[in-house]
């Protein structure tokens, strides 16, 4: 039975709801082992067996929390000789990546990177990736032993199949030159609603509001209808809005029951990140803007003057 | 203090995307440098201006990518250098960073710019690889650098705020495509480009094996395409309507 590796993100002594999904998927193709690291990882091992391992790797080393990639990059690439796993699969985060390549790096191996599912074929492992917006998608066969696979977030549904782990401690093997990039401190810019990920109902701006200051059209909507605002990179990397906001490649994967997009025109570095999503509703003056292609409805209009009408209707009904 | 940035030449990411018969991406179209690139030679103008010292861009890709370095060089950087052959054609991102890290190995700079990933690939994975090779640590998702006796400090973007993260110089930085604002070339600056040096070097001068690939394509196929449904023109009230509609439908009212 193949080994499979999960390396487990944690948040406050929790996994991250991509662990757990990675972990759904993992125990359909072997023999499942997490890999914890840092502090938090002995309280997160019980959540981590619910959702399929078997066993997890346990070093609870502060170095791990206190450093970007370094000590967990060292940790791993002495545990994969000795334990030869077969597979290791990482989330797409940026957290996750940055350890994933350099890992991939050090063993002189490959990785497959922004994947959206993995499987067993042939003796060994193949991932799909999605390209050009999720228009093509492109099989990879991975090459290397271990094959080390980037799972994008909300790729599967997490699930728990009730197992329980027993809890391995391994050694933290951290080189002295490995503390190198250090954490001095974190800082909470996050808006106190609705988190993006988790919202039913997603409202999404891109250039055609215009400017940053018509941007709070989208944000009223999120509001009246309960839901969270998103963004395009456009307008993120345009400084409108913050990165929180990003909807897409570079940002967040969301899947909620409605996504409106005004004004995005629909380039591949957002639908990515949304094309899951059970309906869509795209306003967009471009009547040949690729979003409307995708849209379950299509409204060709201007954002601006239909958003402010939107949310009087959406205030009017939630008010009777 | 010296400075490498990477750049890349990308399908314009405003014009429309295609795949060659070889199944690598089409640059046979309108390319650019990559704009996330623009904000990393940004960056490094700006440490440069404030520091003192020397821009070098190396980049990889075919002769024409030559184009890319040229317009970072009318910005400002000092000079480039550009891996180019055709053994490199497809290469995945562990040779592509295994070739970077041989070209600006030799280079010993203080600070590696890369931008958080590219336009088209979009993997994300040559940065982290190429800090590994060159052996230095990397502050990634960076939204302000900042360097101050031999130690360079990032704010790195988190998806509830920022973390603040130094390290000892050397060492690499990703930075976010929010970074800074890229200058436009002058036309000094455009003049002044087409005396600096571009190196070429070639496969064996880098003295790298191309080894077997580490994945390889298996297929290509069209995704499961979301239908499109219904498009109306808005005429001032219908548009409205029919949101509302789809909103009731979905019971989100």
């Amino acid at each position: 039975m193949a080994k499979i590796w999960v390396y487990a993100e944690l948040s406050g002594g929790r996994p991250t709801s991509t662990t757990l999904e990675l972990l759904t998927r993992a125990r359909e193709l072997g023999d499942v082992e997490a890999v914890a690291l840092g502090p938090g990882a002995r309280q997160a091992a019980p959540a981590l067996g619910r959702h399929g391992a078997a066993r997890v790797l346990v070093n609870e080393d502060p170095a791990f929390g206190e450093y970007l990639a370094d000590p967990a990059t060292d940790c791993l690439a002495a545990l994969v000789p000795a334990q030869a796993p077969d597979l290791i699969l990482f989330a797409f985060s940026a957290d996750s990546r940055e350890v994933a390549g350099r890992l991939a790096a050090r063993l002189c191996t490959g990785l497959i990177s922004n994947a959206m599912d993995v499987s067993a074929a042939g003796g060994g492992f193949v991932a799909t990736v999605p390209y050009f917006g999720g228009a093509k998608v492109a099989t990879y066969r991975a090459n290397s032993r271990p094959a080390i696979v980037l799972i994008r977030p909300k790729s599967y549904e997490a699930s728990v199949s009730g197992g329980e782990a027993e809890v391995v401690d391994v050694d933290a093997v951290i080189g002295e030159g490995s503390k190198r990039a250090r954490i001095v401190e974190t800082r909470t810019e996050a808006a106190d609603r609705v988190k993006l990920e988790d919202a039913r109902i997603v409202v999404s701006g891109g250039r055609g509001l215009g400017g940053p200051e018509n941007f709070h059209f989208v944000q009223e909507l999120a509001d009246a209808l309960g839901g969270a605002a998103g963004a395009s990179r456009a307008i993120v990397d345009a400084g409108w809005v913050p990165y929180a906001l990003q909807v897409g490649q570079t940002g967040k994967t969301v899947r909620p029951g409605v996504y409106i997009a005004a004004g995005i025109s629909g380039a591949m570095q957002h639908t990515v990140g949304m094309k899951g999503s059970k309906v869509i509703v795209a306003i967009n003056k471009d009547a040949d803007a690729p979003i409307l292609k995708m849209a379950d409805l299509g409204v060709v209009g201007d954002a601006l003057k239909i958003l402010p009408r939107l949310i009087e209707a959406v205030k009017a009904r939630k008010g009777s | 203090m010296k400075i490498v940035v990477t750049v890349k030449q990308v399908p314009d990411p405003n014009a429309p995307q295609a795949l060659d018969p070889d199944n690598t991406i089409a640059r046979d179209r309108e390319v650019v440098l990559d704009p996330g690139d623009e904000c990393g030679i940004e960056i490094g103008l700006q440490l440069k201006e404030a520091h003192g010292g020397e821009v070098v861009l190396v980049s990889m890709g075919p002769e024409k990518a030559r184009d890319a370095i040229r317009k970072g060089l009318s910005m400002g950087a000092d000079r480039g250098i550009l891996i180019s052959d055709p053994a490199l054609a497809g290469a995945d991102a562990y040779l592509t960073a295994r070739a970077l890290a041989a070209a600006i190995s030799p280079e010993s700079p203080d600070l590696v710019i890369c931008a958080t990933e590219s336009y088209d690939g979009s993997t994300g994975m040559v940065p982290p690889m190429l800090a590994e090779l060159l052996q230095v640590p990397q502050l990634t998702f960076a939204k302000h650098v900042a360097v101050a006796d031999g130690t360079v400090t990032v704010h790195r973007q988190t998806e509830a705020g920022y973390q603040v993260v130094e390290a000892a110089l050397p060492g690499l930085v990703t930075v976010t495509a929010g970074i800074a604002d890229p200058r436009y070339a002058s036309l000094k600056g455009i003049m002044a480009a087409r005396s600096k040096e571009v190196r070429p070097l070639t496969v064996a001068e880098l003295g790298i094996e191309q080894g077997r690939p580490t994945e390889t394509v298996e297929g290509i196929a069209d995704a499961e395409a979301r239908k499109a449904g219904e498009v109306v023109e808005d005429d001032g009230s219908v548009g409205v309507e029919k949101i509302m509609a789809v909103l009731q439908a979905a019971k989100v009212l």
